[in-house]
């Protein structure tokens, strides 16, 4: 009950926060850095689908001064993104940006990184062999998707590898570790000095969880991890990738929530024979209704997910004549 | 869409419009298509002819609000409404107006609901139109537009890409269903084929052709000939009778003329 009424605490915080508005005219995002703990930022993305409407802005980066560099973390969909992120760090802090993380493989996490080419870029090794196999496909995506807010956008994969472990930079205590499922290479930062966890994908809040290179149980292994994490290591706020700040476990429990209940619906749907034409036509629980990115981002799960679990209730081959 | 391409979307509509049908392509070039397609009067002449038709909401066309998998676009498309009408539902004809392949399937009923629900390859957000002629000549035409990023039909798919499909060739893997639909028992066929369309370099067209579901007797309960765009491996649910008994085999062949020939247990 009191994880409830924190985590509904900071979800009305952060509704009213002025929100940016992304100006199509002058491809400016309107980067708004918003100050969540000592030193440490974060540039909160609409809590929706890609949009050109929202400069397809859709990912909480953030950034913590240390006092000996700035770490920055995650570095938007686009050039664009990046150099205004570059932008409005710089007019926060005087500090040097020493390091730039990436927390998964996916293209609002690095597709910034053109702007930060004379910086460390960095994610786990995994991340960056995904990075150089699907920048491609990525870019064709979201240049479909975003049009003009793209303009000069080339995937530029992280160039450096880091392992996860302890990270003493100037005052904070930063920690990395690595979590897997929502990819096969989840990194998720730990600031012990402030008690801030920054999840990156493997936790949702209030939108539906992408799943392009979901590994379902493994994300539900590493939900428990996190909850963990959260409750026993003094964690004071999470910072999901997607959706609004909080404190305590309601990203982590709305995303197990989610995931559990694809996953049966999947199973059961193919069980009882229906067809993926019927699948994407059923209705989803209340509950989830309200999410953003409903009911594309559902859809996409299923196009992919539910034929292995058609082939899976499918006999083995019949006998040949 | 800039004016340029509509100007020219409009000169080529009326073009084919005028070649065409001379009746209608002074003021409409779409021929009524209700889905305002340049392509359905061409379309129109290349499958119906002069034969009598009409726009029919009794048959429906589900695709997806947006087609994630170019590659496996799943459509249902459901011709019950017709039952009743001019002696019930000979076959069902599907073809997609933008696809370089228009051709999709033809599917003879014959003792199956007509009703059925694939996937296929799409090129570029397209009408997908079923097709239906009833007993009586005539022929019933439902629509739907399908919007997709495209691309599907020039791509490997998995099993030619890495080059497992001759392992699994015209594999079956079947299975009934009761109680989806009421008054229907279901079933389920899935055959182990690349269904390449022929658009990827280097790589001949190779699908399979013809299908169909026979009794111990040898007579068959539905017919199906199949084209290229039509998804990798396909699995396709169609609705039986609920008293089919058992017994019952699939046979085909594709266009290299390799035979499928299984056993389906009820």
């Amino acid at each position: 009950m009191k994880s409830l009424l924190l985590w509904l605490m900071a979800a009305c915080a952060s509704a009213s926060v002025a929100q940016s508005r992304p100006d199509m005219a002058r491809l400016d995002h309107d980067l708004r850095p918003r100050q969540i703990a000592e030193s440490t930022w974060v540039i909160e993305g609409a809590v929706e689908d890609f949009s050109r409407a929202n400069g397809c802005n859709i990912i909480n980066t953030a950034f913590i001064a240390t006092g000996a560099g700035v770490v920055v973390v995650n570095t938007g969909p686009s050039r664009g993104y990046g150099e205004q992120q570059r932008r409005a760090i710089e007019r926060v802090t005087r500090e040097p940006v020493v390091r730039v993380l990436s927390l998964n493989l996916h293209p609002d996490y690095f597709f910034g990184n053109q702007a930060w080419a004379d910086r460390p870029t960095q994610a786990l090794q995994g991340s960056i062999n995904g990075m150089q196999a699907e920048g491609r496909a990525y870019a064709d995506n979201l240049y479909r998707l975003c049009g003009d807010w793209m303009k000069g956008t080339e995937s530029t994969p992280s160039r450096q590898a880091i392992e996860p472990g302890m990270l003493q930079v100037g005052s904070h205590r930063l920690e990395l570790r690595r979590l897997s499922g929502h990819t096969s290479d989840d990194l998720v930062l730990i600031d012990h000095t402030t008690g801030v966890l920054l999840a990156g994908g493997l936790v949702f809040a209030q939108r539906v969880p992408t799943t392009p290179h979901a590994d379902f149980d493994a994300w539900l292994v590493s939900l428990d991890t996190l909850s963990r994490w959260i409750t026993t290591e003094n964690i004071r706020q999470v910072v999901p990738s997607h959706g609004p700040l909080h404190s305590g476990l309601g990203g982590v429990d709305q995303t197990r929530d989610w995931l559990r209940w694809l996953t049966t619906h999947m199973r059961e749907s193919a069980e009882r024979g229906l067809d993926l034409s019927e699948v994407l036509r059923l209705p989803v629980p209340a509950r989830f209704q309200t999410w953003a990115a409903q009911p594309a981002e559902l859809h996409r799960s299923i196009t992919q997910w539910y034929p292995r679990y058609e082939q899976q209730v499918l006999a083995a081959p019949t006998p040949r004549r | 869409m800039t004016m340029d391409t509509l100007r020219r979307r409009l000169l080529m509509g009326a073009a084919l419009g005028a070649a065409s049908a001379p009746l209608w392509a002074a003021d409409d070039p779409t021929g009524g298509d209700p889905l305002g397609s340049m392509q359905w009067p061409g379309l129109r002449k290349q499958y119906l002819g002069d034969a009598p038709m009409r726009f029919s909401a009794a048959v429906l066309v589900k695709g997806p609000a947006f087609a994630d998998d170019a590659m496996n676009v799943p459509l249902l498309v459901d011709a019950r409404g017709l039952s009743g009408v001019g002696g019930g539902v000979a076959r069902i004809q599907v073809v997609v107006d933008r696809n370089p392949v228009r051709e999709v399937l033809d599917f003879e009923p014959l003792k199956a609901l007509p009703m059925l629900a694939f996937r296929i390859r799409m090129e570029q957000a397209s009408p997908v139109r079923a097709l239906v002629q009833t007993r009586d000549g005539a022929w019933h035409v439902g629509s739907s537009w399908v919007q997709a990023a495209g691309g599907g039909c020039t791509v490997p798919g998995a099993t030619r890409a890495d080059g497992s499909w001759s392992r699994t060739l015209n594999q079956v893997q079947a299975r009934f269903f009761n109680n989806v639909l009421e008054g229907s028992r279901r079933l389920r066929v899935r055959v182990m084929h690349p269904m390449d369309t022929g658009l990827v370099a280097g790589i001949p067209a190779f699908y399979i052709e013809q299908l169909q579901l026979v009794d111990a007797a040898g007579a068959p309960w539905w017919r199906l000939a199949l084209h290229e765009p039509v998804s990798e491996n396909p699995l396709i649910t169609f609705e039986l009778p609920p008293q089919s008994g058992g017994g019952f085999r699939l046979t085909g062949r594709d266009n290299n003329g390799n035979r499928i020939d299984a056993e389906v247990i009820a």
